[in-house]
């Protein structure tokens, strides 16, 4: 298995970070030999193993389904970069 | 007259109580002692008003006959990942500067709620992504160590929890939050010369804290003793209906419970934590914590760990993974920084916001995390590795069979010198590999300070306990810690 750079242009578009050629040629050999030293793993047998799901055995817990929260409208959109009418806005979207 | 910032939480707690100095004192002392240490980069933001204001309340209520709060008029540092509210907490990411909550993280609520008072947000590496404080955007924090040749090269203050580590050390503060997920608590505790520890998953609420891999952060403290960690812990534990992770189970009073003899107590040496390349000093300290523990009367005994050497590859594959995710809500949207090229798009928008706002590591991470769980990888990379996890839950279990505690170094080196790792990644991933099983399987686990190496420099020994039991791990290092009489601490240059 290798790495090679069309891999490297695809996931960083699936992670949506843009990436500039130079840098993809320097992240391909780095993520190759990270790749490389965790495919070890496949070493072990796990044919009889359960993959783990919770380190400490928990359960899940269920509450009375009312509402607990709310009314914070400007709380939540008081960090926003740019906030207009009580709304996030971003670039258009449809045209 | 001995200074007010050589004291710990302790010594501060019961001195304030019993007025030997005022809460106000203690507040002035260490404010004044964050000032004038910039050099060592460990504050990113300093909050003088927050400690005052619980010094004064501290104050008040002695003066008005009131039972003082458990850690009334006690300045701590935060580390930069909890959400204070009002204060920025960016996880020293670019991405998140400037970010200022509205709401105040469940740990150290209950910390203001205890009395204790805030003297700033303290340096990390960025996201906890890091073993070195070298990833973090604000700059490297400078161990307050340095090698005794003379060189003055600047050591890293370990990582993630680097800010933490130095200011403590450096008496700064007298303790101070930190998380670990492969080891940041553990490992700037040993770099440094100070205990920290890590407790169960799940005792410390993730509720506020800027999640990286959710099912193995955990929030802990670290000071300058075991005594001061176990009062630090008891008011950070407890059950949280915010994190649905969080244990409902009482907080074990783990001051009072202390206690350093270890007679029928069985301590397992894992043998496949002897690894290639270990320095002889390492092996040789691990030897003295092994004569400690059994001059506080416990049985030694070997055990077997054998899925070890599969710990770090597992979790290079599940932190990211789990990164990858937490991290995709750093849209430029909702919160934080927003990079909108001329006539860019919304997924342009995206993109061009996390090229700008992610450091060089969390993007390798990120990617890393995205290549495993892709279409077609997700079984050969992160399936098998949450199998493997299972099986290093599995070998503790069974150790567990003939032991009750673990005794290994923390570390396989002391600090190194900022810039001698960071160009490797691998290297770097690989000096979290004793702390990382025992982070896989939810345990915990504390490091203690043991003696120095030949350069003059802290090492630690880490101690790992069954799930739920922290005094056992609180006591086997408080055993050590009255055999090792560590007392060294680095010279102000600063």
């Amino acid at each position: 298995m290798s790495v090679d750079t069309a891999t490297v242009k695809k996931i960083a578009s699936l992670a949506r970070i843009a990436i500039t050629d130079e840098e993809v040629a320097k992240i391909a050999p780095e993520l190759d030999n990270i790749l490389g030293w965790i495919e070890q793993l496949g070493e072990v047998d796990t044919s009889s193993v359960e993959p783990m799901t919770a380190v400490i055995a928990n359960h899940l817990r269920l509450r009375d389904d009312v509402v607990t929260d709310g009314g914070k409208r400007d709380a939540v959109l008081a960090n926003a970069p740019q906030a207009e009418h009580g709304f996030f806005t971003v670039p258009k979207v449809i045209e | 007259m001995t200074d007010i910032t050589d004291l710990g939480v302790r010594e501060l707690r019961d001195g304030i109580r019993a007025g030997t100095f005022s809460a106000r004192e203690v507040a002035d002392s260490f404010i004044v002692a964050v000032s004038k240490a910039k050099q060592l980069n460990a504050f990113l933001v300093e909050t003088p008003d927050h400690a005052i204001a619980a010094a004064k309340e501290a104050d008040a209520a002695r003066a008005a006959g009131e039972t003082l709060k458990p850690l009334a008029g006690v300045p701590i540092g935060m580390k930069d990942l909890f959400c204070t509210k009002g204060v920025q907490s960016a996880a020293a990411s670019h991405i998140l500067e400037g970010f200022k909550p509205e709401y105040e993280s469940t740990v150290s609520q209950k910390l203001w709620d205890a009395g204790a008072g805030m003297l700033g947000k303290l340096n990390m590496d960025q996201f906890a992504m890091g073993s070195s404080n070298e990833t973090s955007y604000f700059g490297n924090v400078i161990s307050p160590w340095r090698r005794a040749d003379g060189g003055n090269a600047p050591l890293a203050p370990g990582g993630s929890s680097g800010g933490s580590s130095a200011s403590i050390a450096a008496r700064l503060c007298p303790a101070a939050t930190g998380t670990d997920t492969g080891g940041s608590i553990r490992q700037p505790a040993a770099f440094t010369g100070i205990a920290g520890i890590k407790p169960t998953y799940g005792r410390c609420s993730r509720w506020g804290i800027i999640a990286f891999a959710s099912s193995l952060d955990q929030a802990g403290p670290m000071a300058r003793d075991v005594r001061d960690c176990a009062i630090m812990l008891e008011t950070m534990s407890g059950f949280d209906a915010k994190d649905s992770t969080s244990l409902q189970l009482d907080v074990p009073k783990w001051e009072a419970g202390l206690n350093a003899s270890l007679a029928g107590k069985r301590i397992g040496i894992p043998k496949e934590y002897r690894v290639d390349g270990m320095p002889a000093e390492i092996e040789a300290l691990w030897q003295q914590g092994i004569d400690w523990v059994k001059d506080a009367g416990a049985e030694v005994v070997e055990v077997s760990l054998p899925h070890t050497k599969y710990a770090l590859p597992a979790y290079y594959i599940i932190a990211p993974a789990e990164a990858s995710s937490n991290l995709a809500r750093y849209d430029g949207v909702r919160y934080g920084l927003r990079d909108l090229p001329e006539g860019a798009n919304l997924q342009e928008m995206y993109a061009a916001t996390r090229a700008a706002g992610f450091g060089a590591e969390v993007k390798r991470r990120i990617l890393i995390g995205t290549y495993v769980l892709s279409a077609g990888f997700y079984d050969a990379y992160y399936t098998q590795a949450q199998k493997v996890r299972t099986l290093i839950a599995q070998d503790f279990d069974r150790a567990w069979e003939t032991c009750d505690l673990l005794l290994t170094p923390t570390a396989p080196s002391a600090a190194f010198a900022l810039g001698e790792k960071s160009a490797d990644p691998i290297a770097m991933y690989l000096n979290d590999v004793f702390t990382v099983p025992s982070s896989l399987a939810g345990l915990p686990a504390m490091s203690v300070p043991g003696g120095l190496d030949k350069a003059g420099l802290p090492l630690g020994l880490q101690v790992i306990g069954k799930a739920l039991d922290e005094q056992g791990v609180l006591d086997a290092c408080l055993a050590i810690e009255e055999r090792a009489g560590f007392r060294a601490r680095p010279e102000a240059w600063w």
